[in-house]
Order: structure tokens, then C-alpha cells, then sequence
């Protein structure tokens, strides 16, 4: 009880900045960049150990100095006394600014037309004035991989950060061609083919799938060579993938497509990451010997088989990571990236444990997307993407109090707020007047 | 002779209804957990003694009954069943969406008690679900509370016989799409929402009238009047008039949300709850005078466009109104941690433990009409009980085991790969589902509109 109280006068004053900084007689405060001294926190670093009482300098968007005795007489001091710093938490699979609202057709620029459109650039399509993107980053995600969808080479997904007013400011530095694996498995409930039709499918598209890559071979080899091509933009993209420029991420979720994925992934000299993984618990030591990192997720979802433990997608991630697989977590979301820490809370609870979850959304993404030289763990000279609470960030009471992504101090303050402050005692109330 | 068999039989069809109205009741004696009653506060370090199905003692250092199993819950935390006020969970099919008012349908006529999703919802704590109508139409058909008594066979073994009937009603783009815009018939805006509900309402009451006017003829001596025709439809509405059944009303909109109160109030109906209501927070005072609260969901938002201004603090908004405010899952998926989802009120408004729970015990319960049986840790009170590892509101909480009527229905050191009751022997290859199509509240309705099946399966909330 006593817990609940001190929570919510912690809450209450999480609060005042907001209300000071939210909006004044109209006037939006915007994220600011500047010198900021986060003073005496604990610092869970994710890669050098946990710090107690220790600062953070943040000076030109990187974190300058981390250490218990740090002087700037010019910096904006943030005292931290009682609260806890982390690194901002990646998401490494969204739909983030590439939706508004989903059910509106006119607000959702994830799928193109086509079954082979990897020269489709996610980056270009993000909105980067969504009302998910203030929504997602007060919860401590700073950083997101928003991902086409749809045929079998959708498009290219980019890294960003969840600050900037143009995709280019947003841009963290890491892309990828994305494809949809050949599946084995039904789409759902309503798809009504025949086992048979489902194999025959799962074929045509895997020699189709082939027949690309060869393609895509080819004709890099000649552009190489110095021939003379027609534009075709398509092959451009796909011959970058084959030339180890760009990276392949293959969202794939049967056990079954998951070893085919892995057997058309040997030999090839390209860069592959593995996406959704939602089965691969089944094969957790085959991906683990083939080295391939995975992008896993969500984590609060229905198992895949009737016949599954009601556990498996929650203990998935911890599964692939004790077999030895480098494993991200992921939401697969929109406008509920914010929930993030629980997906990792719950990896966690169920056989990852904390220090390994806070990983899969921090420094294993990083790595993964290649990127670990500036995101991912507090560590000197990296952005300073980060985050203040109360405690931490996955426990569903945690309070963020302060984020800064890209050095930017970022205003705790969105439309749900907004809405909060408003309506908690709407005047006039029940009565008019 | 032949009336000793008349006699038998008669007696053996009585032993049958008897038998299937029967559930089964257990004893237990858990001990030493740390007990959040949610009404009447946390007790440290108790006891909680269960006889045949009902809580018969709550206090420290109680002895077991001879015969009465004790479990052991030292560190533990005990909490009453979870209760969902918005589910479609055990149902075969969800909509009949042939008319903007299908009052006489019954959810209870198509309860299918093998479906895993009741076994997933015990492993997350839920002993009871609301399994309800879709949102179809204005006047959906009749819901039907569960009690997850996973194994019974009979559909009547999962039905929680002694709750009040319940009825869906929806407003807003669901019906006025399947209907305005999927048939060309009323209702296709939110006008016509209203004109539905006052319409059907006020044939009710002729139709009453008539009954009352043949009711009191027949008494007479001589009377040749003929009654009325029955009209199931019409006499659902009738009971609904006549407080016989609570309204669980598929809303998002503040003005929709407005509306049907002002319909109720002109109705003199008072026993209504809002489902979903993501912009209930608009209109929480009003809410919370004249209904019987809101179910929401703790954080969805932005799937369509009724729900792109609502706000993660919705719930908190409501409960700080004095409106009785649950959270609820519509959803095979959230079901299955609605602890967690309940916890998200602390983030997003600073709830006590105490409010928070009570979104998913006691005002759930409140608002399903059972609060006089179940959805708190009471003596008298139906032994609906979960055992937690680590806090219930914690993300790193798990539920260890839950308990219907005191009988262990789940116990995560007894959970085994496949809990299927039966595996249907057409199925050669189990299919893998890698959609998640939980969310239920417009399945069957596509079959209906082929034409816009897709924008269906795209937005069936």
C-alpha cells in the first residue's frame, strides 16, 4: 500500500514538467537539444555493469562522460537522485509512422502493390508527425525498425529514431530488403485452401523466390562487368542484398519454413537476420548452428498450434536464447510499440530473465542491425539515446520521467496526455454551468 | 405395470436434468499467502479454507477438515478469479447479423466447451468470461457467462447458471456499416442507431400492452379474445424494459456513448454497461450517474478511426468519476494476461493496487450482475481463486494455479504440452495459425458481405 502511495506521488510529480512543459496558453514545447548533466542515478549500462550514483554528461547528442564525479559548470543539471538510466530500448520490428489508422486504407503505406518491390522504401513513407511516434517514445522505446509487408520481397525497412522532423533526420544508420519466407502454415482461420494447394503454393513461390535471387545474381554480375542495363530498379535493390551492401531480413514463422530458410540461406554469401521466428523453439538449435541472429516477436501472442503449451510464444525468446541464438525482441505493432518493455517483461518471466530481455532490445538489435558502435548501451561516445524512471522501465508501474534520444531532451507529453489533462475533471462537469 | 415405467422413466429424466445441472465443488485449504481480497484489503501471511465450491473461512492459522487437501502458498499471492467482462471465448459462431435487431438469439445455444482458448484463459487467472454477441447489430443477440470449467463435456458444465441474462447491444460503424452500408437498410448513420433503438423500444411497450390487455381479458369469465402472437424478439426487449436484463453495449464515441444514455433514461432503464467506450473519459460524469460503468480495454487505440482520439488513460479518467470502470480483453490473446493489462492503469494514472484489481474482479462482477458471488475474497463468496508467483500486478507475475468452485482447473507444474480435450480425427496435420484473429466482435459476418469480407477481416473489432 505504502508502494502504491509513494508510486503515486512519484506519478504526480512525473506530472509537473508535463504540465509545465506540455503546452502553455498554446504553446507546444518542442524537443530541445543542448548540454544536460544527469546527476547521481543508477546507471544499467547493458554492457559494462550497473553503476550506482553515477552522472551522465550529454553534450552534442552523445553521451559525452559517464562518471561519479562530473563537472560542467555550463550544463542543464537533472538531478537523478532515486532513479534509474538505461539506454533507449529498439524495437526491432514495427510498422511505426507507416500507419495512422490501421483500418483506414488512406493512412497505411506498408504493403505496395506487387510481389517484388524491394526498391520500396519504408524510410520515405514514415510520417515522421505520427501521434503513435510522441505515444511510443514516453515509454522508453527511442529507436524502431519500421518494416513493409506484404508479397515476397516487400520493400526495404529502416532504422529510426523516434525524433526529427524529416525521415532523414530520423534515420539510425541501418536498412534492410525484406522477405516474406515461403510459408507452409495457413494465414488464418478464413484461408481455406487444401493441405495440397498449401504445398503446391509453398513451392511455386520458393522456385519463384529462387528464380529472383538468380536474377538479381546475374544481373549484378554484369553491371560488374560494366554492361550497359535497362533501368530496373527492383534488381538494383536485390543485387545490393547479393553484394552483402544490404542486409536480407526474412520474417519466417513455421518451424518448418524456418528450416527451409536456413537451407536456402547456406551457400549464399549474402548478410540474412531472421524475423517473427514465432516457432522457433522447435528449431532453436538449428538457427543457433547456422549463427543467423533473429528479430523475435511479439512475445504476448497465442501460441501457433492449438496442441502448444499456452506459454510458447511468451518462453520463445528465452528458449532461442539458451540454445545460443543472438536474439531481438519485437512488437510487430503500430500504435502500441509503447508496450515493448512488457513483450521484454514477459520474455523475461518466462525463462530469459532480466538481464538477457533488456539485451534483446537493446544491444543485440544494435549489433544485429550493425549499428552497436552508437546505439544500444550507455557507453562514452555513443548517441545519447536514454532513458530516466522511477525503476525499471519493463515493470508495468515504472514511471519514465525523462527520455533524451539523439541528445534531444524529448517533452513527456502526447495526445493521451493531453486528453488526460483535459478530461481527469472536465469542466463543466455533470450539471451545465 | 406401464405406470411404474412412466414413473421410471420420469424419474430417470429427472436424475438426467439433475445431473447436468450439477458442477463439480471442491475443498482446499491454502495457506500462508499474502491475499488481496480487493475489498476487504491485503492480509499478510493468511489462510483461505474452501468447502464444497464456497469460501467458508479467511484468516491465519487455519486447520484443514479432514480430507480437505492444503496447499502450501508461502510467498505467494492469492487472488480472486479474474473475471472478463468482454470475451467470445468457447463460441462457435459470434454474429447473426441478418437484422438490426436480433434480440432472441442466445449465445448459450452455440457455447462450445473444447475450445482451448478456456484452458489458455485459466493458465492467465480467468476463471469467468463474458462470452458475447458480436457487434452486428443495434440489438444483438443474448450473452452467456462461463465459468471455465475446463473438461466438462456439456455446454451446460461451463455455464455460470445463477448469473443474470445480459444482452449485447453496438453503436456506431459496426452496425451502421453491416447494415447502412452492407444492405441498404437502416440503420447507416448514427441518427439512424437512435431511430433503431427507440422504434424497437417502443413496439416493445405496444407489444406489453397488448399482452397486459390479453392477460387481463382472459381473466375475465367468457372472454373469447385472442392472445397476441409471441414474438421472441419483442418480449427480449420487454424484459429488458422491465430491468430483466443488463445492456453490455459495444460503444466508442462519446456522443454515441451520450445517446444511449439519453435513450435509456427516457426508457426508465438504469442496468446498462459500455463496452469498449474508448471515448468514455469524454463523458465519464454522465456515466457514472446514470449506468452501470464502462468496460475497456487498458491501452488499444487507433485500430479504426472511432478510437484514434482515445487515450491510454481512460480507465483511470472513469474510476477517478466514480464510474464503475473494468478492463476487458475481446481477445483469445489478451485474455490470457488481463493481470497485466490491469496493471497498465498504474502507468497510466496512478491507480492503487486495489483500483487496479478491482478492474478485473469486483467491478467486472459489478457490472455481469455476480457481484454477490464472486469477484473478491469473501466468506460465502464462490471459491474463484488464483495462486500468483510475484506480484499480480508485476510484469514478471505467474499464475501458478486457478481455482473454479475450489477445484484446481490449472497448476503450471502439471501443464502439459497439448491440453486439447479432443482432437478432431479429419485433422491429418494440425494447421499452424500465424495471424493473430482473435478479436472476434465481426466473425461470421463476412460470410454475409463477400463484397466487403475484406475490409471485414481487416477491422473485425
Amino acid at each position: 500500500m505504502k508502494r502504491m502511495t509513494k508510486a503515486f506521488f512519484a506519478f504526480l510529480i512525473a506530472l509537473l514538467p508535463m504540465m509545465a512543459m506540455a503546452q502553455i496558453d498554446g504553446e507546444f514545447v518542442k524537443p530541445r537539444t543542448g548540454k544536460f548533466l544527469l546527476q547521481n542515478a543508477t546507471v544499467v549500462t547493458i554492457t559494462k555493469g550497473t553503476l550506482n550514483n553515477t552522472s551522465i554528461l550529454i553534450e552534442n547528442g552523445k553521451i559525452a562522460q559517464v562518471g561519479t564525479s562530473i563537472s560542467a559548470a555550463d550544463a542543464e543539471v537533472i538531478d537523478c537522485t532515486g532513479l534509474v538510466i538505461y539506454p533507449g530500448m529498439i524495437d526491432g520490428g514495427t510498422r511505426l509512422g507507416l500507419v495512422e489508422v490501421s483500418s483506414v486504407a488512406e493512412t497505411t503505406d506498408y504493403a505496395e502493390v506487387g510481389n517484388v518491390t524491394p526498391n520500396m522504401q519504408a524510410l520515405t513513407a514514415v510520417n515522421p508527425n505520427s501521434e503513435a511516434i510522441p505515444v511510443t517514445r514516453v515509454s522508453g522505446v527511442t529507436t524502431v525498425l519500421t518494416v513493409p509487408s506484404g508479397g515476397l520481397f516487400p520493400g526495404t525497412a529502416a532504422l529510426i529514431n523516434l525524433v526529427g522532423y524529416t525521415p532523414d533526420q530520423m534515420y539510425a544508420g541501418f536498412k534492410a530488403v525484406v522477405m516474406n519466407f515461403p510459408s507452409s502454415a495457413r494465414r488464418g482461420r478464413f484461408d481455406r485452401r487444401s493441405d495440397d494447394d498449401i504445398k503446391k503454393d509453398n513451392e511455386k513461390a520458393l522456385k519463384n523466390a529462387n528464380e529472383i535471387w538468380d536474377k538479381a545474381k546475374t544481373y549484378g554480375e554484369l553491371k560488374a562487368n560494366g554492361a550497359e542495363l535497362e533501368y530496373y530498379p527492383e534488381m538494383e535493390q536485390m543485387a545490393k542484398v547479393i553484394a552483402g551492401e544490404i542486409p536480407l531480413l526474412i520474417e519466417v514463422n513455421a518451424a518448418g519454413d524456418i528450416q527451409n530458410a536456413l537451407k536456402w540461406i547456406e551457400g549464399k554469401d549474402a548478410k540474412f537476420i531472421l524475423s517473427g521466428v514465432a516457432e522457433g523453439w522447435r528449431v532453436a538449435d538449428e538457427i543457433a548452428k547456422s549463427g543467423v541472429p533473429v528479430v523475435t516477436g511479439p512475445v504476448q501472442e497465442l501460441p501457433t498450434r492449438d496442441s502448444d503449451r499456452y506459454d510458447a510464444a511468451y518462453s520463445n525468446p528465452g528458449k532461442l536464447a539458451k540454445a545460443g541464438v543472438k536474439v531481438a525482441i519485437r512488437t510487430n505493432e503500430e500504435e502500441n510499440v509503447r508496450n515493448l518493455p512488457f513483450h521484454a517483461g514477459f520474455a523475461a518471466a518466462y525463462g530469459m530473465g532480466k538481464e538477457e530481455a533488456w539485451k534483446a532490445v537493446t544491444i543485440n538489435p544494435a549489433e544485429i542491425f550493425g549499428v552497436a558502435d552508437m546505439y544500444g548501451s550507455i557507453e562514452v561516445g555513443k548517441v545519447a539515446n536514454l532513458i530516466v524512471a522511477t525503476e525499471d522501465p519493463f515493470e508495468t508501474r515504472s514511471e519514465i520521467m525523462h527520455v533524451f534520444i539523439s541528445g534531444y531532451r524529448i517533452p513527456l507529453s502526447n495526445r493521451h496526455i493531453r486528453l488526460y489533462q483535459e478530461f481527469l475533471e472536465r469542466s463543466p462537469g455533470l450539471k451545465a454551468n | 405395470m406401464k405406470k411404474i415405467n412412466y414413473f421410471l422413466a420420469a424419474l430417470m429424466g429427472l436424475s438426467f436434468s439433475f445431473a447436468s445441472a450439477q458442477t463439480p465443488k471442491g475443498s482446499v485449504l491454502i495457506k500462508n499467502a499474502t491475499v488481496l481480497t480487493v475489498t476487504k484489503g491485503t492480509l499478510e501471511n493468511s489462510d483461505v479454507l474452501v468447502q464444497d465450491g464456497i469460501i467458508k473461512k479467511v484468516g491465519q492459522n487455519l486447520s484443514a477438515p479432514s480430507g480437505v487437501e492444503t496447499i502450501d502458498a508461502t510467498g505467494k499471492y492469492l487472488i480472486p478469479g479474474i473475471i472478463d467482462a468482454h470475451s467470445h471465448v468457447a463460441l462457435d459462431v459470434v454474429n447473426e447479423a441478418t437484422a438490426p435487431i436480433v434480440a432472441e438469439v442466445r449465445m448459450r445455444d452455440v457455447v462450445n466447451p473444447f475450445e482451448v482458448g478456456i484452458y489458455r484463459a485459466l493458465a492467465g487467472g480467468v476463471t469467468i468470461s463474458h462470452a458475447m454477441h458480436g457487434s452486428a447489430n443495434v440489438v444483438g443477440g443474448q450473452n452467456v457467462t462461463l465459468k471455465h470449467r475446463w473438461g466438462a463435456e456439456d455446454p451446460a458444465g461451463i455455464i455460470m447458471q445463477d448469473a443474470p441474462r445480459t444482452i449485447k447491444f453496438a453503436l456506431g460503424e459496426n452496425p451502421t456499416r453491416v447494415h447502412g452500408r452492407g444492405r441498404g437498410i437502416q440503420p447507416r448513420t448514427r441518427m439512424g442507431v437512435e431511430a433503431i433503438l427507440r422504434n424497437g423500444f417502443n413496439e416493445a411497450l405496444q407489444y406489453k400492452k397488448a399482452w397486459e390487455e390479453y392477460n387481463a381479458a382472459a381473466s375475465q369469465k367468457g372472454n373469447t379474445t385472442l392472445a397476441p402472437e409471441y414474438d421472441e424478439r419483442l418480449q427480449t426487449l420487454v424484459d429488458i424494459l422491465d430491468g430483466k436484463i443488463i445492456i453490455h453495449c459495444h460503444s466508442y464515441r462519446a456522443d454515441e456513448i451520450y445517446m444511449l444514455i439519453n435513450v435509456a433514461r427516457d426508457f426508465g432503464i438504469t442496468k446498462l454497461v459500455f463496452q469498449h467506450t474508448n471515448e468514455g473519459f469524454k463523458v465519464a460524469p454522465e456515466i457514472a450517474e446514470y449506468t452501470m460503468g464502462a468496460s475497456v480495454f487498458a491501452d488499444w487505440w487507433a485500430y479504426k478511426f472511432e478510437v484514434y482520439y482515445s487515450t491510454a488513460f481512460n480507465a483511470a479518467i472513469l474510476q477517478k468519476n466514480g464510474a464503475i470502470t473494468s478492463i476487458n480483453s475481446d481477445s483469445a490473446e489478451l485474455i490470457r494476461h488481463l493481470y497485466h493489462e490491469a496493471a497498465k492503469t498504474q502507468r497510466y494514472g496512478g491507480m492503487t493496487d486495489d483500483e487496479a484489481l478491482s478492474m478485473i474482479t469486483i467491478n467486472p462482477a459489478k457490472q455481469l450482475g455476480i457481484s454477490d458471488k464472486v469477484g473478491s475474497i469473501e466468506v460465502g463468496k464462490q471459491a474463484d481463486l488464483v495462486i500468483f508467483e510475484g506480484h499480480p500486478l508485476s510484469v514478471y507475475a505467474v499464475p501458478q494455479q486457478t481455482y473454479v468452485d475450489g477445484i484446481k482447473y490449472f497448476d503450471i507444474k502439471e501443464d502439459a504440452d497439448d491440453q486439447r480435450l479432443r482432437v478432431s480425427p479429419t485433422e491429418m496435420v494440425e494447421p499452424i495459425y500465424m495471424t493473430q484473429e482473435d478479436h472476434r466482435c465481426l466473425q461470421d459476418v463476412e460470410l454475409s458481405f463477400s463484397d466487403i469480407s475484406k475490409s471485414l477481416f481487416n477491422t473485425n473489432y
